[in-house]
């Protein structure tokens, strides 16, 4: 997985991410990708302020709005571009697409196309390294949404009964597709619900990536000293829509608009040029370096083969 | 070689697996039963029983679970994506509707999706099958649903040999296997070698030979089937009983091999008949054999309905070896002149 050398570099995957959707977004409306896509845009602190608080051989499951996960871990772009492509190169070689990217070998096990479908997996991760004495920790990004699924339930007391070495990441972006968590909840804290299997849990401003940071931090040093598990919910906002074919009806502009004037890049680029880390023309140049790098992986991996009809059929039985 | 029942022969499989790789960790509701309680710590052993004693002898590779079957089905697949061969025991395949979604979106797919490069060895074992008055939800003979699945491999025991030697292939395998054990049969005693050995999965086995009809039978099915084998017998007619022992992947060449001598098929199953194992085999058949056909197949299955509770309602669900008799017979009145 990657690590982070520096403050610079947590700015730089964020940037990433935000660009690498954005891109993804373009291509859809130019009609060059296909399928669906859920973009990440709005909760890029989330991915990387967790994220970075791990250490090599530790775990990630994503969701289906999972690129911003695969990026923080350190996927590399341009396979990711050529998974999004379906050709040959991509990670899963063109049969997963843009909701299965995974590199399992490297500790990401996978994106989801199901809603809390990778909670069980990510406790079966963290199951293995405590069965296993290994030092490693899982963490299972999931949304909202799948807080309200049953699977939610089941492996929050597991984890809690086994005292398993992972954290549980509820990114609530505030919509599971059109219906408001406002609807969909009787609480006001998703995080509230930790008490009910006795583990810890905490709210934090998803937009801010150095206080999500210091809080999955501390997750992550509970779960690997043998503390068990730890819910953290980041509050954080989708800018775009549920997916590629959402006409954002369901909600306003200006709900939208407010969102936006918290950005946690903005925040974040903010609080770097305050701690002289970059100034602003640094800044510029880094935004326009991340384009280009996405252009260009893009570009690459559109010129990468298109995978062998026969490959429809392997990988799958070992 | 010992005489041991089909119960005691998966216990050993498993036990013997244990103990030669420490990955090996078995767990699911009641496994151990009893840990943590005041009373005897291996109290229950599942809830028939089948992983008794091994509490005892691995205390760290067995484990009991809480009643979420989502949750240890997911974390069965999680971890043997990460250094374990798990082997979950979800007690009855009826439970396994309230976490599909583990086994064939999750389990079952993660190695094609992944492009290759995720391995999932896991057993997940279950009991199926009518016969003990248990009603709709604990009777029924599911594995045509996960044998739909590409990914999924489905073994379906009929002896104790066989359930002995198809365990410890499936644990060794490293694709995720559904195991279903029939509930009646675990009482059920026969020759077992006291040493561990490995039945290839996708290997039928020819239980009986005979020119004149083959019979595939699944599972209990066998037995009916050699009972019925046996009444014919005595009236000319020499069956041929095929049990593929595994229906993912199915043995296809030895079902066609038997149908190309025999020119008869009876397929004997105790699922429903929709798009169930006999439809299958009986497509497959006339599909590849027309030529050497000398009658249509015919299928001996539950009827299109839930198992039934009244004991006099359930005998009459469960095929018997009268009504394998009589498809035998159907298919060699009805057969042109060979």
């Amino acid at each position: 997985m990657k690590t982070y050398r520096d403050r610079r570099e947590l700015l730089e995957t964020m940037l990433m991410i935000r660009a690498f959707d954005e891109k993804v977004d373009e291509l859809y409306a130019a009609g060059a990708l296909h399928g669906t896509a859920h973009f990440y845009v709005g909760q890029e602190a989330v991915a990387v302020g967790v994220i970075s608080a791990l250490r090599d051989g530790d775990v990630i499951t994503g969701t289906h709005r999972g690129h911003g996960h695969a990026l923080a871990f350190g996927l590399d772009v341009e396979r990711m571009a050529a998974e999004l492509l379906g050709r040959a190169s991509g990670y899963c070689h063109g049969k997963g697409g843009s909701m299965h990217i995974a590199d399992v070998g490297a500790g990401m096990l996978g994106a989801n196309g199901i809603v809390g479908g990778s909670m069980g997996i990510a406790c079966g991760a963290a199951w293995a390294f405590k069965q296993r004495k290994e030092d490693r920790v899982a963490v299972c990004f999931f949304g909202d949404g799948g807080a309200n699924e049953g699977i939610f339930h089941e492996t929050l007391n597991m984890a809690a009964i086994w005292k398993l070495p992972i954290l549980f990441v509820c990114e609530n972006n505030q919509y599971g597709m059109s219906m408001s968590v406002k609807k969909a909840f009787a609480i006001e804290k998703i995080s509230e619900r930790a008490s009910g299997y006795g583990m810890p849990g905490a709210t934090v401003n998803g937009m801010e990536l150095d206080e999500v940071n210091h809080v999955a931090s501390e997750a992550v040093e509970r779960a690997r000293s043998g503390d068990g598990p730890t819910l953290l919910e980041a509050v954080t906002y989708r800018y775009l829509g549920h997916s590629k074919s959402d006409a954002n009806l369901y909600r306003t502009r200006e709900e939208i608009s407010e969102w936006r004037e918290r950005d946690a890049i903005e925040r974040f680029a903010a609080v770097l040029e305050e701690e002289g880390v970059l100034n602003h023309q640094e800044l510029r140049d880094l935004e326009t370096q991340v384009h280009e790098r996405m252009e260009n992986a893009f570009e690459k991996a559109d010129r990468e083969a298109e995978p062998e009809p026969e490959s429809a059929l392997e990988d799958i039985y070992a | 070689m010992a005489r041991i029942t089909y119960m005691q022969a998966i216990n050993d499989a498993l036990a013997q697996e244990m103990e030669r790789d420490e990955t090996v960790v078995v767990f699911g509701e009641d496994n151990v039963g009893g840990t943590g309680s005041p009373g005897e710590m291996d109290a229950w052993g599942g809830v028939m029983g089948v992983t008794k004693g091994l509490y005892g002898k691995f205390p760290n590779q067995i484990f009991d679970t809480p009643i979420s079957e989502s949750a240890f089905i997911g974390a069965a697949a999680g971890a043997a994506c990460s250094g374990l061969r798990p082997v979950a025991e979800l007690m009855f395949v009826d439970f396994m509707g309230v976490c599909f979604d583990q086994i064939f979106n999750q389990a079952a797919k993660f190695k094609y999706m992944f492009g290759g490069k995720a391995k999932t060895p896991m057993v997940i074992r279950t009991m199926y099958g009518a016969g003990i008055r248990a009603a709709s939800q604990h009777s029924q003979a599911l594995y045509p649903l996960f044998t739909h699945i590409p990914g999924l491999k489905v073994v379906v025991p009929s002896t104790p040999y066989d359930a002995k030697g198809l365990m410890i292939a499936s644990i060794r395998d490293d694709d995720p296997v559904i195991f279903f054990e029939n509930k009646v049969l675990y009482a059920v005693e026969g020759e077992v070698p006291d040493e561990a050995y490995a039945i290839p999965l996708g290997e039928a086995e020819i239980v009986r030979e005979g020119d004149d009809v083959t019979i595939v039978a699944i599972g209990r099915m066998v037995s009916m089937a050699e009972q019925a084998a046996a009444d014919l017998s005595s009236d000319g007619i020499e069956v041929e009983i095929v049990d593929p022992r595994t229906l993912s992947p199915l043995d296809t060449d030895t079902i066609y091999e038997s149908v190309e001598n025999t020119g008869r098929l009876v397929v004997v199953d105790e699922a429903n008949p929709r798009c169930s194992m006999a439809s299958d085999i009986a497509s497959l058949v006339a599909q590849n054999c027309f030529e050497h056909l000398k009658a249509a197949p015919q299928m001996v299955t539950a009827p299109h309905a839930p198992p039934p509770f009244s004991p006099s309602l359930e005998d009459l669900y469960v095929p018997d070896p009268e009504k394998v008799a009589d498809a035998v017979r159907k298919t060699v009145g009805q057969g042109v002149a060979s």
